[in-house]
């Protein structure tokens, strides 16, 4: 089934594995079945070396201690890459989980911060994903930092955003810069298509590449092993993306 | 503690009063549904419900029930299902006092009162509007290390934690495997209410492979038998979540009266397969 066409879902988890090539630890948190999809395809193309920890699994959860654990163990440098969305991202890495309109009474509400206000912090890369590429996601301000991008150099902060991946295009993050950097755009898009839905201003090299397509060997472990794997934590994205396959 | 041994389920959450200080578990570690349903009939006004650190359809039912009057938690999410139609509405209403936390900080302010100590330092958090708008956080100078600050946490002391486990025996000792944080939040509460997949028969400290992963009966005040008492979620091994329930329910929310006839109509499969007097 390699031969189907490359599924715009499968470009962004192939660009998201890439990031955690010769990691030790991710883990994946809520609500992100594209990332979780991506930690169980690096693992499996590390021959097992990476240990992935996914929110809500049984099976991927190294953890006996409860809850805390992950926090802990981020806190100890034990995790080395973690994931993020945002209602919200502006410019300078700040994330909104929490609503739109208004604080407390927000007009719109997210779920809420989970771990990002620690994990944030404490996890070297946090990778910043979002499938919507609007400009009412990527704002020139977030309405409410759920997790601040940078901090002052007082601030005990080890970690921080590395990437921001998105359905239009791939960006790093210059930390001591506080701004994005456009790395390249997806297959079928264009700069200035990401301009004109961007609400910060990031910096743009010339002669932005295209998003490389997932090789043929990754694409049949994500159709996969890993389809099935996902299905565990993620069943309707499952069945969605690779249907039988994830039976 | 004294233990009160088995009860009904109606006697289990009949000692949750007006305004206590309920402690629950996120919808992957045990959810006391059927407890929680109960709860709503019965009519139970002010809760402060701590989620540990989230909740999804527990909170969203007690919030819909008119159950909350505060609410402490890093998020309360339906997963796949989209936004929490009650929550939403209650955060839009001002219905509830929204304390936003993030996940750490409800574990680590539960460990305080764990450990009985008034309060827990923890890393992140400043530069948050989470840390800005919690005036019950303070942020310190690190008295051991010059210029690092860092956030202190009051410790979180609920009256109640409310859970379903798999295994509970007459002696209240409760099996949760590696659940640890329903272990925390049991040592943290002033009583532990459980109910139960099934009751052990024996005495679950007496077996060393079990007792590793047991909550002592010192802490639980009262276990009650409830099968599938974790449903329309799903429960360790034992059921998957119900997606056409949570489907139902959400077609079912999207008016005060469906919700009403939904909490009312709520009946879990097999629930009248008696169990036999225990």
């Amino acid at each position: 089934m390699t031969d189907l066409p490359v599924r715009p879902e499968e470009r962004l988890i192939a660009v998201l594995s890439g990031m955690l090539a010769g990691l030790r630890h991710v883990a994946v948190g809520n609500a992100s079945p594209i990332p979780g999809t991506a930690a169980l395809a690096e693992r499996e193309r590390s021959g097992g070396r990476l240990r992935v920890t996914v929110l809500g699994s049984r099976r991927f959860n190294s953890f006996t201690d409860g809850g805390r654990e992950l926090f802990d163990c981020a806190a100890q440098g034990r995790i080395d890459a973690f994931f993020l969305g945002g209602g919200e991202i502006d410019g300078e890495g700040n994330i909104n989980l929490v609503g739109l309109g208004g604080y407390p009474t927000s007009a719109v509400r997210f779920p809420g911060s989970f771990g990002s206000a620690y994990l944030y912090y404490v996890v070297p890369r946090v990778i910043l994903f979002r499938e919507e590429h609007t400009r009412r996601v990527m704002v020139p301000r977030v309405e409410f930092i759920s997790a601040p991008g940078t901090s002052e150099s007082r601030i005990y902060r080890p970690g921080g955003p590395h990437a921001l991946v998105t359905g239009l295009g791939v960006f790093d993050f210059d930390r001591s810069r506080r701004r994005f950097r456009l790395r390249s755009v997806h297959p079928g898009h264009t700069v200035e298509e990401i301009r004109d839905n961007t609400g910060f201003d990031f910096d743009c090299p010339d002669g932005v590449p295209t998003t490389a397509d997932p090789d043929a060997a990754l694409l049949a472990i994500v159709r996969g092993r890993v389809a099935g794997q996902i299905a565990e934590v993620y069943p309707q994205f499952a069945r969605r993306l690779f249907g039988a396959a994830a039976a | 503690m004294a233990n009160k041994g088995l009860i009904s389920l109606d006697e289990l959450v009949g000692q949750i009063g007006d305004g206590a200080m309920l402690a629950v578990p996120p919808d992957y570690s045990g959810v006391a549904m059927a407890a929680t349903v109960s709860l709503i009939r019965r009519g139970v006004r002010r809760l402060h419900l701590v989620a540990v650190p989230t909740s999804g359809l527990q909170a969203e039912w007690l919030i819909g029930g008119g159950c909350v009057s505060t609410l402490e938690a890093a998020a309360i999410t339906l997963g796949e299902f989209g936004p929490a139609p009650c929550f939403a509405e209650g955060i839009r209403a001002g219905a509830f006092v929204m304390k936003d936390s993030t996940c750490p900080a409800v574990h680590a302010a539960l460990q305080a009162a764990e450990k009985g100590v008034p309060f827990m330092p923890l890393r992140g958090l400043i530069g948050s509007d989470i840390l800005k708008h919690r005036h019950d956080w303070q942020v310190i100078d690190n008295p051991f290390s010059a210029q690092d600050p860092i956030v202190l946490l009051p410790a979180i002391k609920p009256d109640f934690a409310l859970f379903h486990a798999l295994l509970g025996d007459r002696h209240g000792n409760v099996w949760i495997g590696r659940r640890r944080e329903l272990m925390t939040m049991a040592h943290a509460a002033a009583a532990s209410l459980v109910t139960v997949e099934r009751i052990y028969d024996g005495d679950l400290l007496a077996d060393e492979t079990m007792a590793a992963g047991c909550l002592p009966g010192l802490y639980v005040q009262s276990l009650a038998h409830v099968p599938r008492g974790a449903w329309p979620l799903g429960f360790a091994d034992e059921y998957a979540l119900d997606a056409d329930e949570v489907r139902r329910y959400l077609q079912r929310a999207r008016s005060p009266d469906g919700f009403r006839s939904y909490i009312a109509d709520w009946d879990r499969p097999g629930s009248h397969d008696v169990v036999a007097a225990e």
